[in-house]
């Protein structure tokens, strides 16, 4: 166990709409998507046709600048439809299933016995090394780096967001397994809370984590733990991935599960729960396909990061909630007036929200207007890491890569500027920013 | 509110997109959003968003400085009427009689700060196409409070129109100025019209009439005068001075407003204070003359310094956006402020002078703040590196 991880500056967002801790199955969803969109900056080179039939675990598409990182479908079926956006941009890749179970069998391989390349080779041709993300930019990992460390945060403090801890419950050995394969390419590290049920897994260098959102961000435990240096590379790995992981070695089948959170005041109250359900799975198989999306905004994720997501429309590879909460579509009478509308949670002095207490209803109402910037000092507040938010915010925008370099780009991720969205009296895009600023680091540096 | 919603909505119309007076949107659009927080929901980024915003920030100055401007307007009229008068002190000049003739005296001042500055930030906002900032209500209500009560009016509008044009939207409009665009508004009064500006006549309405003495404190010291008032005449605010500067009392009202809704930066005041204070001391111990031996307590409570500290060096704009900065930022402030005052008599509103002169280098300061920041990383990196080539 290595030294503990407090993080004192942020913002617990506490909202109502929680999950139950009970796990359940989800219905079938009719249709699964892969959306490309999801692995960013990655180009989808097609390997199958509309029409074709796929198993699971069956490569559907590869990156075309690195054929070696697979993705493969997450259930067997046909390969219904490829729709495409503006310039042909492949935008979803739909498998309906067909109810059989064919898979796409490997060798089984004990993870404490393989080598690391065995381990590479795997990870590769199972259609799992898309869990990898590496830092800096958070885009796929590489499979030609060797990264200085992997790191896992089994932790969650992002608002509403599906809990490890309840996620992890029932997945801990396939949690191990998947921990040791990953230990033999890199040191292990992984992010606790206090009542984990993973907290003494091995072949992996444990912390435990305490604090305000965001707490639970890879990026920040990384920021705390081993700091990541320009030229070098981290790797990161969702909880419910390592396990998805460790039982392709035990079983030598993908298995596409993952389990989602259904969240958030517009969600009815007795479907707030965590579902098992499968990669890419419909929206409608938990909300059942009837959302008002006038008045209820679909979030894949949570309520700081996530996807706006449509009827019909499919969750993010990556993500284990799915929140529903209001569309804040109306006007406030005079809504600047100091000290009124205390129901909006806020960290801003101006308000009294921090003295009502309690969890609030949020809804997506701007709040405002885009202005200048203006205030300084708040983004400073919700900011952990040793870096200067609104400098390099401002970096970004005038694209000054020494600048960007200097200032900490490689180690933060869209989501560690979450808060700053949230908070900055500005209204100002700073995850957009951010990932815009990554974008040119890739081109310019890579 | 649905009717005024309603006729909001009609009134809108012809300033939509593709109709008539599309141009001239920014302009309904800041009477619509004053009236109403308009029903945008986020597009990208995090979903849900704090409820503050640039208006409820700018409002929570405005409400801090109304204490110092009730007071100011009261200390106006008391100031005059009780020379007028003859009378023993200021305080035996009726209350509403003293805040009825400052009242008269001062919202000329406020409106056509308001009426020149507003005007030019609509039309700069039609042209350049984007909504009215709100920072101008602010500069607009700051202006008229730190002039002396009987500058002509033409002066006022003149040094507001300067002050928008040149110390702001020159440099691009709100939140990109680096001077504060109030102080830019008077210290270019102080240069251009010096005779209205400072001496010793201007402070009290009338002042330049025989009857009436428009003496301030650091006027009189720096003619090496005896000082007539006492610290809690001072810091009450009994004594001329600008509109507003005059009651560290109600000033520090406005601060604590301030700093409880961690509008106003606590760093900065606090920092400028004990600068001043620094300063104050240094020039005790030497004590070579009048203003030198001034105490350092009394440096606190007159002039305008209390006032800068806490509304103009605060503006997050100009000042320094660090944390660290803003100490170093503030700290200075208060100390320059001193020692110009001291060292210069010509220039009794050191605190003015100082702050300009402390927002130029405010950049400077973040600068070298930011950069031990980035040698911080660069340190980790090369140990890094080093580590590679040993391992």
């Amino acid at each position: 166990m290595s030294k503990d991880i407090r993080v004192r500056k942020g913002l617990d967002l506490k909202l109502k709409g929680e999950a139950d801790n009970a796990i359940v199955d989800a219905s079938k969803s009719s249709v699964y998507a892969i959306k490309p969109a999801d692995f960013h900056a990655v180009v989808p080179k097609m390997v199958l046709k509309e029409g074709a039939s796929v198993k699971a675990g069956e490569v559907i598409f590869y990156s075309k600048y690195d054929e070696k990182v697979k993705f493969v479908s997450p259930v067997s079926g046909t390969l219904t439809k490829i729709l495409r956006g503006a310039k042909r941009r492949i935008l979803e890749v739909q498998i309906t299933p067909n109810g059989s179970n064919d898979v796409v069998k490997h060798d089984v391989v004990n993870p404490s016995q393989a080598s690391a390349e065995q381990v590479r080779e795997i990870l590769l041709e199972s259609g799992c090394w898309p869990f990898i993300i590496q830092r800096p930019y958070s885009i796929v990992a590489s499979p030609e780096d060797t990264p200085k460390a992997i790191f896992i945060s089994a932790y969650t403090t992002a608002p509403l967001a599906g809990d490890a801890d309840v996620i992890l419950a029932d997945k801990k050995e396939a949690f191990q397994n998947g921990v040791t394969a990953l230990s033999k390419i890199a040191p292990v590290y992984i992010g606790v809370g206090k009542n984990s049920p993973i907290a003494t897994v091995k072949d992996a260098t444990v912390y435990k984590v305490k604090g305000k959102h965001p707490a639970g961000n890879v990026g920040v435990q990384i920021h705390k733990v081993l700091p990541l240096n320009a030229g070098e590379r981290v790797w990161t790995v969702g909880f419910e991935d390592v396990a998805t992981i460790g039982d392709v070695f035990t079983t030598g089948v993908f298995s596409a599960q993952r389990t989602v959170a259904l969240v958030g005041t517009d969600a009815d109250k007795d479907s707030r729960k965590y579902y098992r359900t499968i990669l890419g799975a419909q929206v409608d198989s938990l909300t059942g396909g009837n959302v008002d999306t006038e008045n209820t905004r679909i979030i894949s994720g949570d309520v700081l990061t996530g996807d706006k997501l449509e009827n019909g429309q499919f969750i993010n590879y990556y993500h284990n909630t799915l929140t529903l909460i209001p569309e804040g579509n109306e006007y406030a009478f005079m809504g600047w007036l100091p000290f009124t509308r205390n129901k909006v949670p806020s960290n801003a002095g101006t308000s009294l929200s921090w003295l009502l207490g309690g969890k609030r209803k949020v809804d997506t109402n701007l709040n405002g207007e885009e202005r200048a910037l203006v205030v300084t000092g708040e983004m400073e507040d919700v900011m952990p890491m040793d870096i200067y938010p609104m400098q390099l915010i401002k970096a970004c925008m005038s694209g000054d890569i020494e600048k960007m370099e200097n200032l900490g780009i490689y180690e933060v991720a869209p989501e560690d500027f979450a808060l700053v969205d949230f908070t900055n009296t500005s209204k100002l895009e700073a995850q957009e920013i951010i990932r815009n600023g990554l974008d040119l680091m890739i081109t310019e540096v890579g | 509110m649905k009717w005024i919603r309603r006729k909001l909505d009609q009134a809108r119309k012809p300033f939509g997109p593709g109709q008539k007076l599309e141009k001239y949107a920014p302009a309904i659009n800041a009477f619509d959003t004053f009236l109403f927080t308009p029903n945008h929901t986020t597009k990208k980024g995090a979903h849900v968003r704090d409820v503050v915003d640039l208006k409820r920030t700018m409002i929570t100055v405005v409400i801090a400085l109304i204490p110092a401007l009730i007071f100011g307007m009261w200390n106006a009229g008391a100031q005059y009427l009780y020379q007028e008068r003859n009378l023993g002190s200021v305080t035996d000049v009726p209350f509403w009689e003293a805040l009825t003739e400052g009242a008269i005296l001062v919202f000329p001042l406020i409106a056509v700060s308001y009426i020149v500055g507003l005007t030019i930030e609509f039309i700069f906002a039609i042209y350049r196409g984007h909504e009215v900032n709100e920072g101008y209500l602010v500069t607009g209500l700051l202006i008229p409070m730190i002039f002396p009560v009987d500058i002509p009016l033409w002066m006022l509008a003149i040094s507001v129109a300067f002050a928008v044009l040149i110390g702001k939207e020159a440099f691009g409009g709100t939140g990109m100025n680096i001077l504060n665009p109030a102080l830019t508004a008077r210290a270019f009064a102080f240069f251009a019209y010096p005779l209205y500006m400072s001496g010793n006549q201007i402070w009290v309405h009338e002042g330049s009439t025989d009857s009436i003495s428009g003496e301030t404190i650091l006027g009189s010291l720096a003619e090496g005068k005896e000082v007539a008032y006492s610290f809690s005449d001072a810091f009450i605010g009994f004594i001329p001075g600008s509109v507003s500067e005059t009651s560290t009392l109600m000033i520090l009202i406005g601060a604590a407003i301030l700093i409880l809704t961690k509008v106003g930066s606590w760093r900065i005041i606090l920092s400028g204070f004990i600068g001043a204070a620094v300063m104050g001391l240094i020039f005790n111990a030497f004590g070579s003359n009048a203003l030198m031996s001034f105490d350092w307590y009394m440096h606190l409570v007159v002039g305008g310094l209390a006032f800068g500290l806490v509304f103009m060096a605060t503006d997050p704009v100009s000042a320094a956006q660090t944390f660290k900065g803003k100490w170093i930022y503030g700290f200075l402030c208060g100390f320059f402020g001193v020692m110009i005052r001291v060292f210069n008599p010509a220039y009794p509103e050191g605190i003015m002078l100082a702050i300009l002169l402390m927002n130029v280098f405010a950049p400077t300061i973040d600068h070298y703040v930011v950069q031990a920041n980035v040698s911080k990383r660069k340190k980790r990196l090369a140990k890094a590196k080093a580590n590679l080539q040993t391992a």
